[in-house]
């Protein structure tokens, strides 16, 4: 029988309505797990205990006088440390926020709220979110629950961790690389990064703000959309598509300019996952993306310069409350030059007109969303055939191409490698079409059950 | 920082990475390099503007500014 804090969401709400647990009872169970597990594994910056189990009671009131607020009524969710709530420090990870609370809660607290989200607390995080594995925080790494010698991925690592060991039933982390979909595949979840700009990012820290993205990561891909539809404050009035069978599936798979660096064990799995769906009836057919091989230049050109703005002014006063390779980073950008992130914009709307391209009749592109396991703490590079590469490179590699051109891209379990680490399956949807892309996922989804 | 003396990759990293280390920040030195190569493909792409010669290739799509 499945642990209480491991519920579907879904279930979870049923069994609450049908009085067989209370929200307190389940935000008891995922306290009890952060009891048990969190000092080695770090995925809590702050743990809400009072004031979940007091939001639990009133959800447990509320419920009882027949009042449900919503879809996450009674349902313990944690947030990335990034994100403010109320009377609580936003830490970032970072020694430079040292003594600040925030006053209000960010836009999407404040709508996981309405919709009776229960937040049970703050996740651990690569500091500021500049980072792939979690290892610079100012508040210790975070751990992967089945491997303590890896990184959960990052930068939302606490976040994943929270939700792959039951600590909470879901979490809310941002993605400007690739930092909610990394996490989620290295640690066996389910993580959306949705279209850019469809999520408020009001009250959230920002990395960099033309590519900064806020998501769910859940454990399924159902309770994703539970998350995403709370995030943007409606449930739209008739879905672009609700339901698609696996046999339905149109999917594009991008060539070498993509696939050309991936560890052996991940390959494995994604070609066990595409014989999967076509096995489910999903027509899979090669698509080229040209540009995509000069995404990692052009993000570097972008991103660098842009979370180097956001910090020019503690870079100054406090460099040395900066974890070290962070502040390496941050300086670094302030070197690019003005034309050299003209180019990279530019190139960025080339890609875009790419991906636009290659999902015209298809319902996403499907990808590997990490070319490598989890990777050691410590290791810089990883070999992977006769070469050795960088691994903070690798990790965004798959990533964050969408970020630069903005479509949402959601990665869900896709089996474990020899070693037992899990492997993350990406699809790509079309821009505005988060739901269509959800609605592809949950196909996908049922067909790798399935196989 | 004083103007790069001329528009070269080879200048640009040659003067960041003295600059730097003038700064007390010689860790920089190998991510520069990094940076550098980023940067020399940025320079190299086929969508980049050449006032003199052709225009860029038509890409076949339209464009949609953010």
């Amino acid at each position: 029988m499945t642990a209480p804090c491991l519920l579907p969401i879904a279930d979870l709400a049923r069994r609450m309505a049908a009085r067989e647990i209370s929200s307190v009872e389940a935000t008891r169970t995922c306290l009890d797990v952060i009891a048990e597990r969190d000092s080695d594994l770090h995925a809590f910056i702050t743990v809400l205990a009072d004031d979940a189990l007091a939001e639990a009671s009133r959800a447990d009131a509320d419920l009882a006088a027949g009042r449900c607020r919503g879809p996450l009524h009674g349902v313990p969710i944690s947030l990335k440390d990034l994100i403010d709530v109320a009377g609580v420090p936003t830490t970032a990870a970072s020694r430079v926020r040292a003594g600040f609370t925030a006053s209000r809660d960010a836009v999407i607290v404040t709508r996981l709220r309405r919709a009776g989200a229960v937040i049970i607390g703050k996740c651990n995080l690569h500091e500021f979110a500049f980072g792939t594995t979690g290892e610079e925080s100012a508040f210790g790494r975070t751990r992967h629950p089945a491997d303590p010698s890896r990184s959960p991925g990052g930068s939302s690592g606490g976040s994943a961790v929270s939700v792959a060991t039951g600590m909470a039933f879901a979490s809310i982390g941002t993605d400007t690389g690739g930092s909610v979909r990394i996490p989620a595949a290295a640690c066996g979840c389910v993580g959306l990064k949705p279209t850019f700009g469809e999520i408020p990012m009001g009250g959230i820290v920002p990395l960099s703000r033309s590519l900064d993205h806020v998501g769910p990561l859940a454990r399924t891909v159902g309770d994703t959309r539970l998350i995403f539809d709370a995030l943007r404050g409606s449930r739209p009035a008739a879905r672009e598509t609700d339901r698609l069978e696996p046999a339905a599936l149109r999917l594009g798979l991008p060539g070498d300019e993509l696939m050309d660096v991936l560890d052996d064990g991940v390959r494995a799995e994604f070609k066990r996952a595409l014989a999967a769906l076509r096995g489910a009836g999903a027509s899979i057919d090669a698509v080229r993306l040209p540009h995509a091989s000069a995404a990692a230049a052009m993000y570097l050109a972008i991103q660098l310069p842009e979370a180097s703005a956001s910090h020019a002014a503690t870079l100054e006063r406090q460099p040395h409350d900066y974890q070290p390779g962070v502040r390496q980073r941050l300086e670094l950008g302030r070197y690019v030059l003005a034309e050299d992130y003209v180019r990279a914009q530019r190139g960025r709307e080339v890609l875009r007109c790419e991906v636009d391209r290659a999902l015209g009749g298809r319902d996403a592109l499907v990808l590997p969303t990490l070319p490598i396991p989890a990777p050691r703490f410590g290791d810089q590079v990883v070999h992977i055939g006769a070469g050795a590469e960088p691994v903070r490179a690798l990790m965004l590699r798959l990533t964050q191409p969408f970020n630069l051109t903005g479509h949402p891209a959601i990665s869900l379990p896709c089996g474990a490698t020899a070693g037992g680490l899990p492997c993350g399956l990406q699809l790509v949807g079309r821009i505005n079409r988060t739901d269509g892309l959800l609605a592809a996922a949950e196909a996908c989804e049922e067909a790798l059950r399935s196989a | 920082m004083d103007r790069v003396p001329d528009g070269s990759v080879a200048a640009w990293m040659t003067q960041i990475a003295d600059d730097a280390r003038r700064r007390g920040l010689p860790e920089l030195v190998p991510l520069i390099e990094s940076l550098g190569r980023a940067v020399a493909s940025l320079r190299e792409a086929d969508w980049n503007d050449n006032a003199r010669g052709d225009t860029r290739p038509d890409l076949g799509d339209k464009e949609r500014p953010r």
